[in-house]
């Protein structure tokens, strides 16, 4: 089969038996999956199950140890030049710059994707005042409380209007009410047409995925959209579809 | 270039930091000028002289002209010498043997013993010297009496200007720490910085060079060690009264090369840690003390078993020192220098290399 036919005007990522090794250790286990334009596809599994690992190879900062992967049309073991360009990463520390000032921190992420200069001023403007945060402007990073980071964050990250955003569990240490407010801002990109590549261990945020993958011990145990996932495993919510696939988990943590 | 603006952010909302550089190199300064300077001045002595002639009297004498030492008293007996010591009222005890005048004008030989006070060893050592020194002119001054009497004694305050002396041991010494510690240790730190944020993986997922990343973090560093390099000569020359003998260009060209190179070794230890703390202890442990203790600095390298000297020849710093030293000190020109330009070009180039091959490109 040629590998090149799968990868369609629909799918922005497609992976093909990727597999992750460190020494002896199989962090991500021949895994295969597509990923539709403008879908919320979530990445769902217990700390060390390999989610982060798969993210890092699809975003070019590790190198697979075999298998294959398209992202946006470009494989990652050759082209991951071309790959940074149109997708946007926002990591589990949702690193900004602490002490510089919120617009700085705009203009610096979006100076370094390379969005023209003029184009920075309005649309930095308009993304305050879409986020509420028109007083804040000139406040530094640090002096914001956790959850207002995580969406400026996740603004920063997709400010370039890149094809794909991956994000590494963004919500971590916020409480639900604060993650459904950042969900919003998830789907506001989704109808964009950016695709939303995105890692959880909530499984309440599973519930907003269009679809969903579940990975036990490096391999992908699961992988439906969460209505079906619930009624194959005959369970009332998705927790109740993660622990029933965690259980035959050998790795802890 | 955005990239290069924050940098400067980053350190200039960094007050403390920021103070830090600034004030350090003046601090280091003052320190090594004033506090650990070696200079000895009106230190007190006391004589055992039980041959008491004309030659004793003229050493005893010569000593006192000089403002190092201060004749405190006159021993009766061997016994006191003991005593003097105890009560800590003198730094040195002068004795001198029986019939020290006859023996020396019949035997050509005669005994003094100069006794110090072993207990803070670089003051003793530093005030045996003078004395004996002092008394080696005397000695030329009795066999040359009568023909050139006076010309000995310039020279001796010459070569005994101690305050000069340590200013000119320091001031390079110094600047090769300084401009060590801030590009070396402040931008491995930076870097770290980074890498413990998060912040260094958003960048490499970026469209970004990785090159551009590293170099823009050492732009800032570069500006700040060019202004502490001219700093630190404004106040060796004004304050310490120490001059630029030799030619200013290519000490600045010289400074260059080596902050260039203290930058590379900043990169090379940034790309081995992931901590601020362990780019911290590396700097610290791994650059701070050799270059304090085998550079040249403080203890000369010529006295050092080989295998140290071997050790001195790989740290830049003593390269950088040794052609400071010529150029600033000595007075020399650029063609004095090549063997240390070479060398620290060498050096480099080198750690540029293996530091941009180090860099990973993809983290792990």
């Amino acid at each position: 089969m040629n590998q090149l036919e799968t990868i369609s005007a629909d799918n922005v990522i497609v992976v093909r038996d990727l597999t992750k090794k460190f020494g002896n250790f199989t962090a991500v286990d021949h895994i295969s999956f597509e990923v539709g334009k403008g879908e919320i596809f979530g990445f769902l599994g217990a700390n060390g199950a390999g989610k982060t690992t798969a993210m890092r190879m699809l975003c070019g900062l590790s190198k697979q140890t075999s298998g294959q992967a398209w992202v946006a049309g470009f494989d990652i073991a050759k082209e991951a030049e071309s790959i940074k360009k149109c997708i946007g990463y926002m990591s589990q520390k949702f690193a900004l710059y602490e002490d510089l000032e919120v617009w700085e921190n705009i203009r610096l992420y979006a100076g370094i994707y390379g969005v023209p200069d003029k184009e920075i001023a309005p649309k930095t403007d308009e993304l305050l005042h879409r986020l509420g945060f028109e007083k804040e402007r000139n406040a530094l990073v640090k002096s914001l409380p956790l959850g207002w980071k995580q969406k400026l964050a996740f603004s920063v990250a997709i400010f370039h209007q890149p094809k794909i955003v991956f994000l590494d569990e963004p919500t971590g240490g916020v409480d639900p009410s604060t993650r459904r407010q950042f969900w919003e801002l998830i789907y506001q990109a989704a109808d964009q047409g950016i695709t939303v590549f995105v890692t959880t261990h909530y499984m309440d945020e599973a519930e907003y995925c269009n679809r969903v993958t579940i990975m036990v011990d490096g391999r992908i145990d699961a992988l439906d959209t969460p209505k079906n996932l619930k009624e194959n495993f005959d369970a009332k919510n998705m927790d109740e579809v993660f622990h029933h696939l965690a259980r035959n988990a050998k790795r802890n943590d | 270039m955005a990239f290069v603006r924050k940098e400067f952010h980053h350190i200039f909302r960094d007050k403390m930091t920021m103070l830090i550089l600034l004030v350090m190199p003046l601090l280091m300064l003052v320190l090594f000028g004033y506090a650990l300077n070696t200079e000895v001045k009106n230190s007190k002595f006391a004589v055992y002289d039980p041959s008491h002639d004309e030659a004793t009297r003229a050493i005893v004498e010569k000593l006192q002209i000089n403002n190092y030492f201060i004749l405190q008293k006159m021993l009766k007996s061997q016994a006191e010498v003991d005593a003097v010591f105890k009560t800590g009222e003198v730094a040195m005890v002068v004795v001198f043997s029986e019939n020290f005048y006859e023996n020396l004008l019949h035997g050509g030989k005669a005994q003094i013993q100069l006794i110090a006070d072993g207990s803070d060893p670089n003051t003793a050592s530093v005030i045996t010297t003078y004395a004996s020194t002092i008394m080696g002119n005397y000695q030329l001054e009795l066999l040359k009496v009568g023909k050139i009497p006076y010309q000995i004694f310039p020279e001796v305050k010459l070569l005994y200007n101690p305050s000069m002396v340590a200013a000119y041991n320091f001031v390079p010494g110094v600047m090769g720490m300084i401009i060590l510690l801030i590009c070396a240790m402040m931008t491995s730190i930076s870097i770290a910085r980074e890498k413990e944020t998060g912040t260094m993986e958003i960048l490499l997922v970026s469209p970004m060079k990785p090159l551009y990343v590293i170099l823009s973090k050492a732009v800032p560093y570069f500006f700040l060690s060019i202004v502490n390099l001219f700093t630190i000569l404004a106040i060796s020359v004004f304050v310490m009264g120490v001059p630029i003998a030799g030619s200013f260009f290519w000490l600045i060209i010289l400074s260059l090369l080596y902050i260039f190179v203290s930058l590379a070794l900043g990169l090379l230890i940034s790309s081995v840690v992931n901590t601020q703390m362990a780019a911290m202890l590396i700097s610290a442990m791994g650059l701070m003390m050799p270059v304090m203790l085998l550079s040249g600095m403080l203890f000369p390298t010529e006295n050092m078993p080989l295998f140290l000297q071997l050790i001195s020849d790989v740290i830049p710093a003593k390269w950088y020192i040794l052609a400071v030293k010529k150029i600033m000190i000595k007075g020399l020109g650029a063609e004095a220098i090549i063997l240390e330009l070479i060398v620290l070009a060498v050096m480099a180039i080198a750690l540029i290399s293996i530091s941009l091959r180090k860099f990973k490109i993809r983290l792990e």
